[in-house]
This record gives C-alpha cells, sequence and structure tokens, in this order.
C-alpha cells in the first residue's frame, strides 16, 4: 500500500473515487495554459493535474487541442515556428518552461509514442539503443542487458530476440508500435505520452498495446490522446474531455463515462456530436 | 470512319505511340552514336593487310605501291577534273578512289595517298611483307633484306624475319629496363637532387645557411650525384647494347633502308597471320592502348595517363564536392529560416548550374591558380619561386573548378533528399532526448545518403564530359609524369596532367597527322564512355546498397 499523501488532484475532493484514495501524487501540474499559432489560439486557459502512475486519457472532436496539450508536456511545440505559449507546465514542481530547462534532457524524462509507428531504418537492437547511445552508454553489456529489459518491458521480447539485428522496417505495423514504445522506455522516462498509439493498427495489435499500456502503468505516468471513446473508457483511469481547446471536463474515468457533471461532456459520450 | 478514328485517339493509343517513340528515338540516338565510335575506334587495331599495287601514275610510269586500303568512296569526274586530275576523256559520272596507307613517312613523305582505282592496273597480297611499327615516324611497309647485327649481316630472306623476331624480344627487354632506370631510379635521384637545391635555397633565404647545413647538403647531393653517373654509365651500356642490329628493308622500285632495331616497337606480317593471329595482335594491341604511353605526338602508343588523369580529376573532384555541397544542403534546409532570402540563393544556386563551364575555368584560372596558388607558393615555397608550384594550373585546381561547377547539383539532390525524410522520423529522434544536430548526424543524414549519391553520380557525370574548363587550369597535351608516383609525398596534386577530353580535341584537331589519328579520337572517345560508365556504375552501386540499407522512404 502507498503511503498516503493527500493532494488535491485539480478534481474536487468530492469527487474522487473512494478506491483511489491516496494516489493522488501529482506528476505534471498545467496551470493557465495558453497557446496560440501565430494569432490562432489552441488552447485556452488549461488548467490540470496529473497523478503519478495513472493513465490519463484526453478525449475530444478532432481538433479540439488535445495533441496540441499533449505535445506540450515534451515541448514538442518548439519545433513549430509561429508557435506561443503562456503559463506554465510543472513536472515534479518544476516549470518546464523555464528558460533554464535543457529540453533534449526534459525529452529523456518525458517520452513519446506518435500515431503511426515511426522505427528509424536500423536494427531492432538499434532502435531501442538509440536513446541510450545519445546519453553517451557504450558499453555492449549494459545496452545488451538495457535493450532486452525495454524489449521485455513492451512485450516483444519473445517475437524478437532471434532477429534483434535485422531491420525493425521489416516488422508488422503492431509491432513497430510496440518497438517504439520499448524504444521510449529504454531511457528510462517518468512520463510516456501517447498520441493515438493504436489509431494505425488492427484490433488485435490494439489490443496488445491496451494491455501493455495497463502494465506499464505500474511504472509510469502515461497520458494518452485517443479518438476512440471505448478504449478510453478501458484503459484510463481518469479521463479529460476537451473541446475547441478548453478544458471541459477532467474527472475519474469512471465518473466521466457513467455521470459526467457537464452537459457538452455527456452530449459527446453519448456520441450527439463529435 | 471518323468515329473510329475518335474512338482510337481517345483510347489513348497514339499518345502510347507517342511516348514509345520519343523513347525509341532516344536509344536509337545513343545506339547509333556508340556503335559509330566503336566501329570506327576498334577497327583500328585489327591488322588489315597491305596491298601490293601496280600503278599507272599520271605520267604513265607504272610504280609499285605498298599500302593499306582505309576508305573507298566515289567521286564525280568533273570534280577530280576540276581539281587538275587527268583522266580519259571517255570516262563520264563517277570513279572510284580509294585512300591509301602507304606509310614510310620518312622515304616518301607521305603517309596517305588518294589514288584512281581505275589507275591500278594488278594487285596482290604478297605474304613475306612486314610491317614495322616504330617509335618514331609512324609505320614502314616493305619487304626484309637482310639482318645485320654489329654491322655483320646474319641472316637473310626468310631466315632474317626469324632472327628479326629474336632482337625484337631481345630489344623490348633493354628497353623495359631502359624505362624502371630512367623513370624510376634516375627520375628519383633527380627529384631528391631538386629537393636538396630547395632546402639549400630556403636555407639561404631564412639565413640559416649556417657551413655545417651547407656542407651537409653538399655531402648529400655528391652521394646522389656519384649514384646518378653510376646509373647513367648502365644507361649508356644499355643504350649500346640497344644499338645491337639493323635491319635492311626494301621497299617500292627496289630501294634498300636500313633501319635499327632499337627503333622498331614490332613487326607482323599481316597477309601471312592467321585469324587466331589477327586476334592475339588485336588484343595485344588494345592492351597497349589502354596501358602505354603516347608516342609521336598523341598519335601513337596508348593512352594510359589520359585515363589516369581522368580518374584522378573525377574522383578528387567528387571528395572535394561531396561535403561541400550536402554541408550546404543541409545550412539551406534544416537551419535557414524558409523565407524569401532561401528561395532566392535557391535560385542562385540552380543558376550556377547553367553558367557555361569555360566561365568556371576563367574563374578558377584567376581565383584558384592565381589568387589562390599564387599566395600558397609565397607563404609555403618561397625557396622554389620564381618557378611557382601551385600559383601554376594542376590536378588540384582543375578537381576545385569542378567540384565548383557541380556543387549546384549536388546541393538540389542533397536538398530533396533530406525535404523526403518523413517529419514523423525526426520527432521520433527528438522525443528520445535527441538534439537537432544528434537527429542530423545519426538520422536524418545517413537516410539521405542515398540522395546524396544521386547528386554525386549526376556531378561525375558532368565533370567527367568537361573540358573547356579544364583547358586553362591544369590540362596538358602530355604531362612528363603521373600525379602519383613512388616519389614522397606520393599524390602531386600541383602536376599537370592528362585528360581523355582533351586528349580527344588535341588528337583529333591538334595533330599533324590527321588522317592516321582519326581512329584514334573514335577509339579515345569510346574509352571516356567507358570511363564515364565506369564511374557512374560505381557511383550507382554504392548507392543502392544505402537505400537497400534506409529503404523506410520507399514505403
Amino acid at each position: 500500500m502507498e503511503n498516503i499523501r493527500r493532494i488535491d488532484a485539480g478534481i474536487p475532493e468530492d469527487r474522487v473515487r473512494a478506491d483511489d484514495a491516496g494516489a493522488q501524487d501529482i506528476c505534471l501540474e498545467v496551470s493557465d495554459l495558453n497557446l496560440y499559432y501565430g494569432e490562432a489560439q489552441a488552447l485556452d486557459n488549461i488548467n490540470l493535474r496529473i497523478p503519478r502512475r495513472r493513465v490519463s486519457a484526453f478525449i475530444g472532436p478532432s481538433g479540439c487541442g488535445k495533441s496540441t496539450l499533449l505535445r506540450c508536456f515534451n515541448r514538442m511545440n518548439d519545433l513549430v515556428d509561429s508557435v506561443r505559449i503562456e503559463g506554465s507546465i510543472r513536472l515534479d514542481g518544476e516549470n518546464i518552461y523555464a528558460p533554464a530547462v535543457q529540453v533534449a534532457r526534459l525529452r529523456q524524462r518525458v517520452g513519446m509514442v506518435f500515431q503511426k509507428p515511426n522505427p528509424f531504418p536500423k536494427s531492432i537492437y538499434e532502435n531501442v539503443a538509440y536513446g541510450l547511445r545519445l546519453q553517451g552508454i557504450k558499453s555492449r553489456r549494459t545496452l545488451d542487458e538495457v535493450v532486452e529489459k525495454a524489449l521485455r518491458g513492451a512485450a516483444l521480447w519473445d517475437e524478437v530476440k532471434s532477429r534483434l539485428h535485422q531491420n525493425a522496417l521489416g516488422m508488422s505495423g503492431g509491432q513497430q508500435q510496440r518497438l517504439v514504445i520499448a524504444r521510449a522506455i529504454a531511457v528510462e522516462p517518468e512520463v510516456l505520452l501517447l498520441d493515438e498509439p493504436a489509431s494505425a493498427l488492427d484490433p488485435i495489435s490494439t489490443l496488445k498495446i491496451e494491455e501493455l499500456i495497463d502494465e506499464l502503468k505500474e511504472k509510469y505516468t502515461i497520458v494518452i490522446v485517443t479518438h476512440n471513446m471505448q478504449q478510453a473508457a478501458r484503459v484510463s483511469d481518469y479521463t479529460a474531455f476537451m473541446y475547441m481547446g478548453r478544458m471541459i471536463e477532467h474527472d475519474s474515468t469512471n465518473k466521466i463515462f457513467t455521470n459526467p457533471s457537464e452537459k457538452m461532456t455527456e452530449d459527446y459520450i453519448t456520441g450527439r456530436y463529435g | 470512319m471518323t468515329i473510329t478514328f475518335r474512338y482510337w485517339a481517345n483510347s489513348g493509343a497514339p499518345w502510347i505511340w507517342l511516348t514509345a517513340a520519343a523513347v525509341a528515338a532516344s536509344l536509337t540516338m545513343v545506339l547509333g552514336l556508340l556503335l559509330l565510335i566503336a566501329i570506327n575506334g576498334l577497327g583500328h587495331f585489327w591488322p588489315s593487310p597491305v596491298w601490293e599495287l601496280q600503278y599507272r601514275a599520271p605520267d604513265g610510269e607504272l610504280q609499285q605501291l605498298l599500302g593499306q586500303i582505309r576508305e573507298k568512296e566515289q567521286v564525280s569526274v568533273e570534280h577530280l577534273r576540276d581539281a587538275g586530275e587527268t583522266i580519259a576523256e571517255n570516262v563520264e559520272g563517277t570513279v572510284e578512289r580509294y585512300l591509301l596507307k602507304t606509310a614510310n613517312r620518312d622515304t616518301s613523305g607521305l603517309d596517305f595517298r588518294w589514288i584512281l582505282a581505275d589507275d591500278i592496273e594488278a594487285r596482290s597480297l604478297p605474304q613475306p611483307l612486314v610491317v614495322l611499327e616504330r617509335l618514331e615516324w609512324g609505320d614502314f611497309y616493305g619487304f626484309i633484306q637482310s639482318l645485320q647485327r654489329n654491322g655483320k649481316q646474319v641472316a637473310q630472306g626468310e631466315a632474317a624475319w626469324q632472327e628479326l623476331q629474336q632482337g625484337l624480344e631481345y630489344v623490348e627487354k633493354l628497353r623495359a629496363r631502359i624505362r624502371r632506370l630512367e623513370k624510376g631510379e634516375i627520375g628519383s635521384i633527380n627529384y631528391r637532387i631538386e629537393r636538396l637545391r630547395l632546402q639549400k635555397r630556403k636555407l639561404e633565404l631564412e639565413g640559416e645557411d649556417t657551413p655545417e647545413a651547407l656542407a651537409k647538403i653538399g655531402q648529400q647531393r655528391k652521394t646522389l650525384q656519384a649514384k646518378f653517373s653510376g646509373l647513367h654509365q648502365n644507361l649508356d651500356e644499355l643504350y649500346r647494347k640497344l644499338r645491337r642490329d639493323t635491319v635492311t628493308m626494301t621497299v617500292m622500285g627496289g630501294r634498300k633502308v636500313d633501319i635499327p632495331l632499337a627503333g622498331i616497337v614490332r613487326a607482323y606480317q599481316p597477309n601471312a597471320m592467321q585469324l587466331t593471329d589477327k586476334l592475339a595482335f588485336y588484343l595485344a594491341k588494345l592492351w597497349e592502348f589502354v596501358s602505354a604511353d603516347p608516342r609521336e605526338a598523341n598519335t601513337e602508343g596508348g593512352i594510359f595517363p589520359a585515363i589516369f588523369g581522368t580518374v584522378m580529376m573525377v574522383l578528387l573532384m567528387s571528395v572535394l564536392v561531396t561535403p561541400f555541397g550536402v554541408v550546404a544542403a543541409v545550412y539551406l534546409r534544416e537551419y535557414a529560416k524558409q523565407g524569401p532570402l532561401t528561395r532566392l540563393i535557391r535560385i542562385a544556386v540552380n543558376n550556377l548550374a547553367g553558367v557555361p563551364s569555360i566561365v568556371y575555368g576563367v574563374f578558377g584560372l584567376g581565383f584558384f591558380v592565381y589568387f589562390l596558388g599564387g599566395s600558397i607558393d609565397r607563404l609555403f615555397f618561397p625557396e622554389a619561386l620564381p618557378a611557382p608550384t601551385f600559383g601554376t594550373p594542376g590536378l588540384l585546381w582543375a578537381s576545385l573548378t569542378l567540384a565548383l561547377l557541380t556543387v549546384p547539383v549536388v546541393i538540389v539532390a542533397t536538398e530533396e533528399g533530406l525535404s523526403r525524410i518523413p517529419a514523423s522520423i525526426r520527432e521520433g529522434s527528438l522525443a528520445l532526448g535527441a538534439t537537432r544536430a544528434e537527429t542530423l548526424w545519426r538520422t536524418v543524414l545517413p537516410m539521405a545518403s542515398p540522395a546524396m549519391m544521386t547528386g554525386v553520380i549526376l556531378a561525375v557525370a558532368r565533370a567527367a564530359g568537361e573540358v573547356a574548363p579544364l583547358m586553362l587550369v591544369g590540362v596538358v597535351k602530355l604531362a612528363p609524369a603521373l600525379p602519383v608516383d613512388g616519389n614522397a609525398p606520393f599524390i602531386h596534386l600541383d602536376r599537370k596532367f592528362m585528360h581523355l577530353g582533351f586528349h580527344i580535341y588535341d588528337v583529333g584537331f591538334q595533330s599533324p597527322n590527321v588522317e592516321a589519328a582519326r581512329p584514334l579520337v573514335f577509339a579515345t572517345a569510346l574509352l571516356l564512355v567507358v570511363v564515364i560508365v565506369l564511374l557512374n556504375l560505381a557511383a550507382i552501386a554504392i548507392r543502392n546498397r544505402l537505400r537497400e540499407r534506409y529503404r523506410s522512404l520507399e514505403q
């Protein structure tokens, strides 16, 4: 049992489910976040707390800003020239938008998996070892160990252990996506951002990814963006509903899907729009 | 009828025909060109028969002529009459005339002559006729009379032919030894003596010409000179041996000519050769062509230095242009803010590719040779002045000029490759904590390497065929030494070199003996094409290997 440290999770006290009481160790805290692409505002005054070692899902219609918000957590939006960000995001209490933050270092702590599997055109082994080599780890033994551990962690080891040095592009789409997850967890991040990780996959591969998410939450804080509401309901502990760049509601998944407090959330979940 | 035509037109069939015809036309042109070059060039090495002709000269006298028929053509009688030829009154229309290679330039003054077929009264292919390929004065046609050794006759007639063969083998061995001695050992000693001279001059310039240092140099020089005179005695001895044999030949009209064996490269009896002999002869000649040095103002012998120079220059150019072009493309595509300025730069780069190459030659001469080379000489080789070291056209400057000429191609191709790398791959790398530079080095550049190779392939194709700028910045008609040899530092980038493209121009249009040189022009052109194809194939092989490795782009 975890030692109890009761902190407000951005969710009013009364809404925290009884069975999850005490798990409210906050990992990411978003305060007054506004994001503009040039003149257009994409995120509007977002406030959010994401608890550690839980799965938080962002749902909402296309273009509502859920991916944009996700990409704020590892500063991937910095790559867009015209972007402007106000407000703060704290990872373990530190503002990741502070000037002194090394972005590359931050991205080692906050890993990310994209919608389409994007393995590098290298061997399976080299894909997983990529992040480690970046950190300057050269010892063959360490690399071997970490690669195996990461592949086991991504439930891929048994499938690929005999062909570690073959090109990763020869794998199936689902395997590639799990390889990308393995690549991300090899550098031992604290947070894992998943941007619609199963949307390009078939149902069986999707199921495997979902099972994997369930296992991974024991070690990592997971934030997942998904289009698929059943998926959000299946894998997440908390769900945030976004609409037009605003955070409409954030609560335990159970609550959102059974008894949402906002009318808009209910309409979206019951399929009236979106 | 109209309906069926419209139906046919709409079916797209005419379009297919048109496109197919365009492909067929270009293929025909390429193959036709290659065939023309190959037939004209490769035929040159075949030992064609030498005729003995009874020729009625215009003055009515009967002459005996020996010669190869090189060309036959029909000319109009009127045309000939206008040119002052005497032709019988009853002949009308056209007559046939032959271009006869009579060789024996030293005795008759002419290598080639045109004769009318009608003036030939009899022709035969005498078996014992001998062709001598000589170091100077071209070929010699005649019959062997006798062979003299040290002034005494040792064989006559048929026996002399045997004796000649042996004598030539002996001469060839001696010549090989002389070549080794002259080019290798004596050349090396000369090089070292020159270095000593420069060393001494350098000491003088720097004011450090102490008696000890000078004495040391003088000592070294003395040893080298002693060695040199020893070698020179050997050389004299070899040359004396070389002059041992002389062959006496009879030519047209029974005249006798003495030819020392030292001046003969090979002897053969073209009319007596079997097909297998001819084949062996052909291959030997072909090998000589690609492996030997040129002789006789480039109209005979081989063109090895030109092949070597071309390949060397292209390789050096590739080595220089690749990093430069790639770095420029990386900045333009990855770091520069895309906007009007980058667009302007791109337009400028593309237009550079359209500047006439001679302009690059002039620029290369002015900037690289005189300015850069002159500065290098003043800074690093003051002891050699006023003789320039780098301040004169040479291999390095030629390669640099061509690198400048081809850099737009590499930039454009590399940019193209960089832009084709999916953003997801870059994001994947960045998301793992890589900086932009790390992403570039570890992922983006390797994936763009096939595109870079495409750029290099295009650059090689363009550079290998370029001649005009080279004439200004380093290519010469005849280079005394290859840019690579056994004297330290082994690669001499300051040396002038020979080039196949320039060789074609030189042999074809600057040579004193145009008829003799013409087949060589074709053969050299064929070889240039072969060299370019080989260079390209090598680059394509590298690119395909890279593509196989980074094939995600094709998905």
